[in-house]
């Protein structure tokens, strides 16, 4: 022990007299190109419809291509389901319920859902490949991030199955039956999974529509899902646009629609949904506030900023897209955060080195750089990472605004994208008022080392989610969701089984 | 020589005063044998508005009370029911009902009170929870009240329905604007007053009377109502209700039946106006150390 010990502290010496003569640390490190291998990954030309435990040919025959938003090249093209297709999928997801699915037992339910949660862990590499090439995110982050969780959020809900008598004390509950669910392209695997695990273990079947923009791994789940021998019509896939959603929400049979998207197309449901008895769950969009206390750890808390804001190119719902930093460390903070911005590597998704991938769609891109204008104009100073971009695909530099104003259009509407707005407090009562100040409430951010000022904080904060010197951490067993405007219901943990059960009192 | 009975003015309840309508509109409601039961207060857009300010103003220090006090305050509301009791009997008898009919409704209303005061330092454990992240963290999921909550009380009773819906409501922190039954306005006025009685921060509850189809709208179109709890039997309205609710998107619930039965209690019918927190809040993380101490 005592020699390994000694030889450990001559290695460290040698290193890193050798790295100050590898490395100028005044300048931005170089990393070699660390890409993750794809040659595993088979894509298919094309994908079909899974309705009824089979892959089908959408009945207009017509499809989309779904490309890679890094490299605009096409990856494979896609059915775009109409109104016709969806009725089919209702059709035998209403059957599966009838006439197999409710008549299972609870246990043999859960045991389903646990064989999807393995199998999905036995291809958790080609998942994450496909996803960061279809989504444009970083290989890391669909590595370590949205596969995983993925996974574990079905290993969690198979769990619940036989159990749900337990979450609801002295109330018998019951199935919904068919439930509509809509997702959208910024987690889109981890989305199938919060909307698919605990509408099966509370014994639902589904009709789901990814979003057109990243559909191939809610197909490559529709295979595992058919490996799995799930029973035909419980799980249907149904890949189109806009309009193949709606056709899911405006489907007399459905009993139940779940969607997470934008609070604009939420409204939009809210009001179709509106005396038809459809249960719904809705969660949307946010404004979220980040909030740095003088006495936080500040290195730890800029690193949880940049994460905050920049995780997911910022197409997170939650994301900590404004910063109120107390003046006194303000000036601090900010340099931190324009130094920590300049070293961000923003390229290539599938490169191990890469914290910033692709913008999802040239449609997002666009609104992003709408919004970075607007920013400009009502006055805000704009700080962009000095790093390079690739020249091809959709890519925009981290970019952050001071000197923001509250009524700012920057401060208030959500833009989904690598874009912070910085805005200042002196007062906790001060932060708090301005923190409350917006339609949403999905998620806020508390950074002090003070643990009494965290609960004063985590209480008074309309926000569903509330995370303390930490960020954009997810976990099956913890209920997500919002207030106000960013929806309603959660997802995750024990609650969020109440979206997809009714009750009898 | 035979002494002048004092008739009471109705008028409606708003943070914690009990001003007539700003619209200076009254309306008469019929009892069944065609008697005018009152000059009712035919309440405008505007009150609603107003109501719906005290509210807000009440929400904060409302929900920041302790679930103690508001037991305790909850309590009190059934105390001073109690001793208010033969004036419900009557004027529930004035509305048509029978005496015992009137004497149970009013029992039962008691009683509610009294179950619902007892929840409030309760509901919290029931239905919140520590969730076993698998990160350094304690993370828990706890209930908070939704803010301020539209009620529109049940058309076919009087007392029982108003009691059924505030109740749940305000012992989860909430604060409420309430339309009371149109038709049968009497009790919901006196229950005002007891309201008004038993320690209840003015703007709690603020009630008003009038007309469902006048003031449907208003409930759902309020971008500072957070959400809508439709006791109402209109189909109409309820979809109306649901419709117009994504201008902020409102939480809109809807009860049927009037919650007259012995039954139509329960915890559940707190949690529906509570949404649910979850903090992360970090736990140190000390190299070496084990829990094996």
């Amino acid at each position: 022990m005592a020699k390994n010990k000694k030889s450990e502290t001559v290695d460290k010496k040698t290193v890193i007299e050798q790295s100050n003569e590898l490395f100028d640390f005044n300048g931005v490190w170089d990393y070699a190109p660390s890409p993750e291998g794809t040659s595993h990954v088979k894509l298919k030309e094309r994908y079909d419809l899974y309705i009824d435990g089979k892959f089908v040919a959408p009945s207009s025959g017509k499809y989309f291509k779904t490309v890679n938003p890094a490299t605009d090249e096409e990856l494979a093209e896609v059915a775009y389901g109409n109104e016709q297709d969806v009725d089919k999928a209702v059709k035998a997801a209403r059957v599966a319920y009838e006439t197999v699915w409710s008549k299972l037992s609870a246990k043999e339910r859960g045991k389903y859902i646990f064989r999807i949660a393995r199998l999905m862990q036995e291809k958790a590499r080609e998942l994450a490949v496909v996803e960061t090439l279809d989504a444009g995110k970083t290989i890391r982050e669909s590595r370590d991030v949205d596969v995983p969780l993925a996974c574990n959020h079905f290993f969690y809900y198979a769990g619940w199955a036989d159990k749900l008598e337990y979450a609801f004390p002295n109330r018998k509950t019951q199935a919904l039956g068919v439930a509509g669910q809509i997702i959208p392209w910024n987690f889109p695997l981890l989305m199938a999974a919060w909307k698919i695990a605990p509408a099966l273990a509370a014994g639902n079947t589904v009709v789901l529509k990814p979003a057109e923009t990243t559909p191939l791994t809610a197909m490559l789940l529709a295979e595992i899902i058919h490996e799995s021998g799930l029973p035909a019509g419980v799980v249907n896939i149904v890949t189109g646009y806009g309009d193949t959603g709606a056709a899911i929400v405006n489907h007399p049979d459905v009993n139940k629609v779940a969607f997470t998207g934008s609070t604009n197309v939420g409204k939009i449901i809210q009001k179709a949904v509106a005396g038809t008895g459809k249960k719904l769950t809705l969660e949307l969009g946010g404004k979220s506030a980040n909030i740095i206390f003088e006495d936080a750890p500040i290195d730890q808390a800029v690193e949880g900023v940049v994460n905050g804001i920049f995780f997911n190119q910022g197409h997170v719902c939650c994301a900590g897209s404004r910063l109120f930093v107390q003046e006194s460390v303000a000036d601090m903070v900010i340099q931190k955060l324009k130094d920590r911005l300049d070293t961000l590597y923003v390229g290539n998704p599938l490169d191990k080195n890469t914290d910033i991938g692709a913008i999802n769609s040239k449609a997002q891109m666009e609104t992003i750089l709408k919004y970075i204008e607007i920013g400009k104009n009502e006055g805000a100073d704009i700080y962009e990472s000095k790093c390079s971009i690739p020249k091809k695909g959709n890519f925009i530099r981290p970019t952050l605004f001071t000197d923001v104003a509250q009524s700012s259009r920057i401060a208030q509407e959500e833009i989904f994208g690598p874009v912070l707005s910085v805005q200042t407090f002196r007062t906790i009562d001060e932060v708090i008022q301005k923190a409350n100040n917006t339609p949403f409430g999905l998620a806020a951010g508390v950074w002090t080392d003070k643990g009494s000022r965290i609960f004063n904080l985590t209480t008074k904060l309309r926000a569903g989610v509330v995370w303390a010197n930490t960020y954009n951490k997810f976990d099956p067993t913890s209920p997500f969701g919002g207030y106000k405007e960013s929806g309603f219901g959660r997802e995750g943990g024990m609650h969020g089984l109440g979206a997809y059960l009714k009750f009898e009192r | 020589m035979e002494r002048l009975e004092i008739l009471k003015t109705y008028k409606i309840f708003i943070g914690g005063q009990f001003p007539r309508t700003e619209s200076g509109r009254y309306y008469s409601p019929m009892n069944k044998k065609g008697e005018a039961l009152a000059n009712m207060c035919l309440s405008s857009k505007k009150d609603h508005r107003n109501a719906v300010v005290a509210a807000r103003k009440a929400f904060g220090s409302w929900s920041e009370r302790t679930a103690f006090n508001r037991g305790q305050i909850l309590y009190r509301i059934a105390e001073m029911l109690e001793g208010r009791k033969s004036q419900f009997v009557e004027e529930l008898v004035k509305q048509g009902a029978t005496a015992p009919k009137a004497t149970a409704e009013v029992d039962l209303a008691i009683d509610r009170c009294v179950y619902y005061a007892g929840w409030c330092d309760k509901y919290q454990q029931v239905f919140s929870s520590v969730n076993p992240v698998a990160s350094s963290h304690f993370n828990f999921s706890a209930l908070e009240p939704m803010g301020v909550v539209g009620i529109i009380a049940p058309q076919t009773n009087s007392l029982i329905g108003l009691v059924s819906t505030i109740l749940p409501v305000i012992a989860g922190g909430n604060s409420c604007v309430v339309l009371a039954a149109e038709q049968l306005p009497l009790c919901a006025i006196t229950f005002a007053e007891v309201l008004a009685t038993s320690d209840l921060p003015g703007g709690v509850v603020n009630i008003l009377t009038g007309s469902e189809k006048e003031l449907i709208d208003a409930f759902h179109a309020h971008m500072d109502i957070n959400a809508v709890l439709y006791a109402g039997e209109n189909d109409e309205h309820a979809r109306k209700l649901e419709e117009g609710a994504d201008c902020n998107v409102k939480r809109i619930i809807r009860y049927v039946g009037g919650l007259t039965k012995t039954t139509d209690e329960s915890p559940y019918y707190i949690n529906d106006f509570q949404e649910v927190k979850t903090t992360w809040h970090p736990i140190e993380h000390v190299g070496g150390a084990t829990s094996s101490y």
